[in-house]
């Protein structure tokens, strides 16, 4: 199969792109150069937004796209975030159906739920899509993922794929949550103990690779572990904690976040503050791709040395 | 030295206190009773929902002491309760939610194998502190239907008080008198032909008598009320203690409902009519056969 991977120039894409490569033919497309990619992957250094990447369509004949281009920057203003993957994800979704692209794969994010105090415990893939409700910067990625599901409707023929995995953690990941396990004292909200679910990279890029299977198509949740009490976490983790009033946390982290002295913004908060517990039983019946990686494994590499976990 | 032997005596009766508060939270035979509760434990010690039985030992044993010891609590009809999946729908009052921990507890008690509740919180509850904590840890979860959904289809029970804190923090003057019933709870019942249980809690009105609900109070500091009764807000922290009044559980029989869960409001209306009616009758022999408040 010959397959397209938008954002290839990021970690995560060039991890993705090693592994596929064993038995597809890959084809990268970043406007970021992508350094140290192997010799047989094709990278072409343009914006989706502009006109030569429809050439890379028309003289490529791809099979299929994963879609990881989604920009998740909110250092970016918001208003050109907004732009760059509406427009992005838009003339994408343009190419796919114009260039006769019979498998279309989102790499979504378990994010676009919101995490919120009045959230069922578990959501489903049907469970509506509200993040943007108390983080306003997020609502690109959520637009993108609704664009890709009405594209799914309208495109019955092209097999569409949306994976909403839950918090990304792995060797080659720098996103929120694993730099928050990476910090030295892990602070927490006081009187607040949420239920979290972690995905190893390498389950993920496992799931991505098993979503391109014939005959797949729909939404899907994607996890490695059971919901943990994100207590039971820092205490594998053995590192100290801080608790911190909820208001305290939110009001320093937003004035930290306007002096650029920390890379969380302020609604992140939400995250350590109320349970966003994904259902991802389709998955496990679906996509026949079981998690491999237990929590110790996830965790491993954010340990303090010397320390017995006493939470086995 | 008159100082120390001041000191060493206030030590002594410490310890006695807390001896005596060590043997209440761990009781052996509670703990053994919370193993034998069949829970779905991941390889973390919690169910998907947060619940842990190690914490909840923690608890537990205060609970149970409150019920045989402090609210001599007498559980009347727990054989009614089917197996497998039920809606237990009681009457709410007490202003703080020891009825619904007298209720879970009665089943963990009275039931073999112990039988455990789930109890369906208020809205205001995931968003405030250590309350989220604590009760999500005890296998409480929100009252959202996909959550009720979610607990009846593993064959469990739930607790839940169709009267909100509309029953929980009613004055004085309308004790024992059940307040409006929400509709939620009869088309779940009969969207998953879950048998309905009618519990009755005689006791817990007289527990905190609150003569005044100063809801605008309440709004301020995130809560759904703010009762005024004799100690509370005056002792702040401890105003709400309930004083110790016998509890009566009385329990039911089953009550099944058919039809269309998605039926006009009218049609259900008068289902959940049915119910209120049974309970509100249940109340009055209940107070009708009760001797004293206290004992």
């Amino acid at each position: 199969m010959r397959i397209l991977i938008t954002g290839i120039s990021g970690r995560l894409g060039r991890r993705v792109a090693q592994r596929l490569r064993r038995h597809h033919e890959i084809i990268g497309v970043d406007r970021r150069p992508c350094p140290a990619l192997p010799t047989d992957v094709v990278h072409h250094r343009v914006d989706l937004r502009r006109r030569p990447a429809e050439d890379v369509f028309r003289n490529s004949n791809v099979d299929a796209v994963i879609h990881m281009g989604v920009v998740h920057n909110f250092r970016i203003p918001a208003e050109k975030l907004y732009a760059r993957n509406i427009i992005s994800t838009e003339t994408l979704l343009n190419y796919v159906s114009k260039y006769g692209v019979k498998k279309l794969v989102l790499l979504s994010s378990g994010d676009v739920y919101g995490p919120s105090p009045q959230n069922s415990h578990f959501l489903n893939e049907e469970a509506p899509l509200l993040a943007s409700q108390r983080f306003p910067e997020i609502r690109a990625l959520v637009a993108v993922d609704r664009m890709v599901q009405s594209f799914f409707w309208k495109y019955p023929d092209i097999e569409t794929v949306i994976l909403r995995p839950s918090f990304i953690v792995g060797p080659n990941v720098r996103n929120a949550p694993s730099k928050y396990f990476g910090l030295t004292v892990v602070p927490t909200l006081m009187g607040f103990d949420p239920m979290v679910q972690l995905i190893h990279e390498d389950d993920l890029l496992r799931m991505m690779e098993a979503s391109l299977q014939p005959q797949l198509r729909g939404v899907f949740n994607l996890t490695s572990t059971p919901p943990v009490p994100l207590s039971r976490i820092v205490k594998i983790l053995g590192k100290p904690t801080v608790p911190v009033p909820a208001f305290v946390a939110k009001a320093l982290l937003e004035r930290a976040w306007r002096y650029r002295l920390t890379s969380f913004p302020a609604p992140e908060l939400d995250h350590i503050r109320y349970s966003t517990v994904l259902d991802t039983s389709r998955a496990r019946r679906e996509l026949n791709a079981e998690p491999e990686r237990s929590l110790y494994e996830i965790l491993e590499p954010f340990r303090v040395d010397g320390r017995t976990d006493e939470a086995g | 030295m008159n100082l120390t032997n001041v000191v060493a005596s206030a030590v002594k009766l410490l310890n006695r206190v807390s001896d005596e508060i060590d043997t209440i939270i761990t009781n052996p035979e509670v703990e053994a009773r919370i193993d034998a509760v069949p829970a779905n434990l991941g390889p973390y010690g919690v169910d998907p929902f947060g619940f842990d039985p190690q914490y909840l030992k923690r608890y537990a044993g205060l609970l149970v002491w409150m019920y045989r010891k402090y609210f001599r609590v007498q559980a009347i009809g727990t054989e009614r309760i089917p197996e497998g999946r039920c809606l237990l729908v009681a009457n709410h009052s007490g202003q703080l939610p020891f009825d619904a921990a007298m209720i879970s507890t009665a089943l963990f008690v009275e039931r073999e194998p112990p039988r455990f509740v789930r109890s369906m919180l208020e809205r205001f509850v995931p968003d405030t502190p250590f309350v989220s904590t604590f009760m999500a840890r005890c296998g409480q979860i929100l009252g959202t239907p996909e959550n009720c959904r979610r607990v009846l289809s593993n064959g469990d029970a739930i607790l839940v008080f169709p009267e909100g804190v509309g029953g929980l923090n009613k004055t004085w003057r309308e004790r024992y008198h059940l307040q409006r019933f929400g509709q939620g709870f009869m088309r779940l019942a009969i969207e998953t032909q879950t048998p309905i249980v009618p519990v009755v809690v005689i006791g817990a009105e007289e527990q905190a008598p609150s003569f005044f609900n100063a809801k605008a109070l309440g709004k301020t500091f995130g809560l759904p009320a703010f009762p005024i009764t004799a100690t509370h807000p005056l002792i702040p922290g401890l105003g709400l203690l309930p004083l110790p009044v016998r509890y009566h559980i009385y329990f039911g029989e089953p009550l099944r409902f058919e039809g269309d869960a998605n039926d006009e409001d009218e049609v259900i209306v008068k289902k959940v009519e049915t119910v209120r009616s049974t309970m509100q009758a249940m109340v009055d022999d209940g107070l009708a056969s009760r001797h004293h408040v206290f004992w």
